[in-house]
């Protein structure tokens, strides 16, 4: 990891190479929305919008004034919906999250637990947001990324069970943080990837979770867009 | 056939203490406005309300609109059943303050719950929440008789989903940007949300369209929510 | 009854009178689409098809031929779509059905018993057609009418309790045959109408269901458009 990039956008920057063209993708909120800055060049997205459409584009240059008629994402801010694109009803959109026609989505994390459970949603007595749609979204996108930076403030966050109210049990198929990629294969968790001068063993201090290490373990390849 | 035109000072007629009330919208977007403050005016209280999220609070009045917001910063809301209220603070203290009761729920469920309610299901199975707080709460509900006081996880073939049941309300309140005089409703790109769902789903429906046509003037294939679901119309002014 | 109309002419003009302007109602097929012919001036209803749309209007001038894209009902003939009308997908359309959104339904019969059991969608081992949209319509229909003839070649229709396959249970709302009028309150059958020239012992005589006899019992009176 280089010096003058944040834990973040190292994140965001790995994930951005787990994405396939022509994907139907769900970007959930912070984190996980800077991925597509760095899609490599040739990989087109089809951005889906809880609210109620595919193809979410960029902030469009007039952006009609609150209470006239106008296009928000998910988080309520204007953007605008790409040519390709369709509108429909919650229903229909959670549909499309709960029935499996997402190829992928990526969520922020609070928590991941060994088997694969998650917990992104809430922090009893402190932030108690709502699940909004993350629980449609874990339990049905055909893979479940996980973008979490690895500690918070040397709390761990990667263990054996979780101890916040979980989003989803189970669903985790990758998780990255800036010093690591994890895969898991039926309940199991493997590190599969290591960041650049991260040694395993330091992985596993700030790891609470029993993972094993693949065999065919490598050192993390980020997206070199816009460097 | 009777007028569905209705003037936004005769909606109080349709509005009474304790009631409850599903509104379109999510952020706000898509929540009609002049309905909401339409229902704050009439001075009614104790509300259940049913919509996706709290929008924005009074605080982030730039971000985008108050929606429902509006009725819980002036205490009129007793229950609200949302799947999101991260964006208003006042919906936040009053939960966690006691003051308000909220029941969050993913939006996909919150979502099949109406569509449950207003096409005569019984209810809806549903994965998602599985083994999450989610399905630890309470719910008087009976099955073939017998009486559980939590929500039930039925095990199908090997896989759980929660038992969830139908949603319905004395009122929905909706936000349309084109309506003919029938009733019949489009919506625009986000702002279709929960809207066509809610129509189904509550003993009368009110909406406020931005535009209005002569019956007719709709193609018949573009048409979102039909005109049979809809009572009444607030016109643009 | 006068002689020249057929007892199937007889029962349609009389239902035309039970619906109201503005009223949402499907029509079955067979007998109940004769209703349409005989609505008093000034009842504009909007026909639901069970297919996917409101506001059935005529056969168009021109059928487009077999092949090419068309408007068609539900027994698939081809039709027009009247302005103000509306498509949807099937699910919204038996939403409609079945969540109490029509106000009427007009269905046949092959048997109808006096708790308001409705039989007519099969006679095992004979006409398995399959039930369609019959049972969806009559458990949501806020009115369930029924278009029978009273008899079939002497053989009692009107029962106790239906002998052949059941559409819905306790159900139906009225019975109109070409001799009588029957409304159902809380699974009591009560005889309101009979028609003109027929006495209740007639009636009785050749209905095995115990009814009551209404206390405002009343000639009964049909629609006169074209008569």
């Amino acid at each position: 990891m280089t010096q003058e990039m944040s834990a973040k956008e190292f994140i965001a920057r790995r994930i951005a190479l787990e994405l396939k063209d022509g994907d139907v993708v769900n970007m959930g909120i912070g984190l996980p929305t800077l991925v597509a800055n760095y899609l490599p060049k040739d990989v087109y997205l089809t951005l889906h919008s809880e609210n109620g459409f595919l193809g979410v584009g960029p902030v469009p240059d007039n952006v009609p004034p609150i209470g006239e008629p106008r296009i928000v994402n998910a988080g309520g801010n204007p953007c605008s919906i790409l040519p390709h694109g369709s509108t429909f009803d919650i229903s229909m959109s959670f549909a499309l999250m709960r029935g499996g026609h997402l190829d992928a989505c990526v969520l922020g994390g609070l928590q991941v637990a060994e088997n694969g459970d998650l917990a992104n949603w809430m922090v009893p007595g402190k932030n108690v947001p709502g699940m909004g749609g993350a629980m449609d979204l874990a339990v049905g996108a055909k893979q479940v990324i996980v973008a979490m930076e690895h500690t918070n403030n040397g709390e761990k966050k990667i263990l054996k069970k979780c101890t916040l109210p979980l989003t989803v049990k189970s669903r985790v198929s990758v998780l990255v943080t800036e010093k690591a990629l994890f895969r898991f294969y039926d309940g199991k968790m493997v590190l599969e990837e290591y960041a650049p001068g991260v040694s395993v063993d330091e992985i596993r201090a700030e790891t609470e979770a029993a993972f094993t290490v693949s065999d065919n373990l490598k050192e993390m390849v980020i997206s070199q867009v816009g460097m | 056939m009777k007028s569905k035109k209705l003037e936004i000072e005769q909606v109080a007629s349709f509005l009474r203490d304790g009631m409850t009330i599903m509104y379109g919208g999510f952020m706000g977007n898509g929540t009609p406005p002049r309905l909401i403050k339409a229902i704050l005016d009439s001075g009614v209280k104790d509300l259940t309300m049913i919509g996706d999220d709290t929008a924005f609070g009074e605080d982030l009045a730039a971000r985008g609109p108050e929606g429902v917001g509006l009725l819980i910063r002036n205490k009129r809301v007793k229950k609200l059943v949302t799947g999101h209220i991260g964006l208003n603070k006042e919906a936040q203290r009053q939960m966690l303050a006691g003051e308000m009761e909220i029941e969050l729920s993913p939006i996909g469920t919150l979502a099949e719950r109406i569509r449950a309610g207003g096409s005569g299901l019984g209810g809806v199975l549903t994965p998602t929440g599985v083994g999450t707080s989610v399905a630890d709460v309470k719910m008087d509900v009976t099955i073939n008789g017998q009486k559980f006081d939590q929500k039930q996880t039925i095990n199908i073939n090997g896989r759980d989903y929660l038992l969830e049941l139908p949603l319905r309300a004395d009122l929905a309140v909706l936000e349309a940007v084109v309506a003919d005089k029938s009733g019949n409703l489009v919506y625009y790109g986000s702002m279709r949300n929960h809207n066509p769902l809610m129509a189904l789903a509550a003993d009368t429906v009110i909406v406020e369209a931005h535009q209005i046509f002569e019956v007719g003037y709709i193609n018949p294939d573009h048409v979102m929510t039909p005109s049979i679901l809809v009572d009444h119309i607030i016109y643009p002014i």
